[in-house]
């Protein structure tokens, strides 16, 4: 396997810069930190808890925005929790849901432990096994505007896992008010509080 | 398990709640119970179903369909609840609008053991999370009860699940000829 050397933030930065319009849904911990520090954006939804539902939840999203692109930003170790909703994403393929698995091999959250994608895991043929066929792996930050046209492209469901690098860089916390950054999120698409 | 393509009339009245409420989209987990609304969603043009792996799954992916604007509703059976247990911290947290439709095992003319832990704590697992919990034991009933807990859900902003009772279900033939 390729070495772990894309730097997480110029990564998550350059993408949502060339996919300004998307509805983006993080998973908890490092991910959603890379999403605020990129720029806060109504049409962020940071998960600070309820770990393996980013992408579930990406999908909820993507079927009832169909004209829209959306992207799970999220973590291996979140990924691997709900890994079985890869398998409910491949069953549905959503044209305009993308899924960037950010990995670094470890629990950054909880210490750096090794998780499965550094003991054997392979994300890539996971979901392709999945049935997503184009799933592929990215060990280059020059991958993600490729990247990013195929989001914006919404051809057919993206999965990207992306090698980042285990550098914790500073923490720069999003919102965790989820009432807030739901009714924001909402009120960006149209929709009003009751 | 049944064979028959024939569904009761209350298995129809949970459909035709769940439609007349604007519910866009469900994502289950199979049961017997939920065969016929599984089919009429299949079957429906403005609606989508989801199968899931799990049903924690299902919380997020329903309260994402809410993000983006639309209705939808969680099917499962008694036994899916206890997985869902942490992720229904999403609901709390975010005051999420909530419905799931909850057929039950465990509780009444069981064959199997090993339903009844879980079926006999459904309720309490969720109250613990705190989900409400109504209950539709006569099938005359139960399309009315889904509609009011749809109400609850969508009008009211509420975290409501409606267990569908065992007896509703019927005995469940083990046999085979």
């Amino acid at each position: 396997m390729a070495a772990h050397t894309v730097n997480r933030r110029d990564f998550v930065a350059r993408l949502l810069a060339a996919a300004p319009d998307a509805l983006v849904v993080t998973g908890l911990g490092s991910p959603a930190y890379d999403v605020f520090a990129a720029g806060e954006r109504d049409r962020n939804f940071y998960l600070w808890g309820a770990m393996g539902g980013s992408t579930a939840m990406a999908l909820g999203l993507a079927l009832a925005q169909p004209d829209q692109s959306v992207i799970a930003i999220t973590g291996d170790g979140e990924q691997l929790m709900g890994i079985g909703s890869l398998a409910t994403v491949g069953a549905r393929r959503p044209k305009n849901l993308a899924i960037v698995v950010l990995d670094n091999g470890h629990y950054g959250e909880t210490g750096m432990q090794r998780s499965h994608a550094s003991l054997g895991t392979d994300l890539v043929k996971v979901a392709q096994g999945f049935g997503i066929p184009g799933a592929q792996r990215i060990d280059q930050i020059t991958g993600v505007d490729d990247l990013a046209r195929r989001i914006v492209a919404r051809q057919d469901t993206v999965f990207a896992q992306v090698l980042i690098d285990a550098d914790e860089p500073p923490r720069c916390l999003p919102p965790r008010d989820g009432s807030y950054v739901k009714n924001r999120f909402r009120a960006a698409l149209g929709f009003h509080p009751f | 398990m049944t064979t028959s393509t024939e569904s009761p009339a209350w298995q129809k009245a949970v459909f035709d709640a769940l439609k007349a409420g604007g519910i866009r989209q469900i994502a289950y987990v199979p049961d017997a119970g939920h065969a016929y609304a599984i089919r009429a969603a299949q079957a429906d043009p403005d609606m989508l179903d989801t199968v899931l792996t799990t049903e924690e799954e299902g919380v997020a992916l329903v309260s994402g369909a809410w993000l983006g604007g639309q209705r939808a509703a969680l099917l499962m059976q008694s036994s899916g609840v206890g997985n869902c247990v942490n992720m229904f911290s999403l609901l709390a947290s975010c005051q999420f609008p909530f419905l799931t439709l909850v057929t039950m095992r465990g509780e009444y003319a069981e064959f199997n053991p090993w339903q009844c832990p879980m079926g006999l704590r459904t309720q309490a697992a969720l109250e613990l999370m705190g989900i409400t919990v109504v209950r539709a034991s006569d099938p005359e009933q139960v399309g009315e009860i889904v509609s009011a807990a749809l109400d609850s859900a969508f009008l009211a902003g509420e975290r409501i699940a409606v267990l569908l009772s065992q007896s509703l279900i019927g005995r469940k033939k083990w046999e085979r000829n």
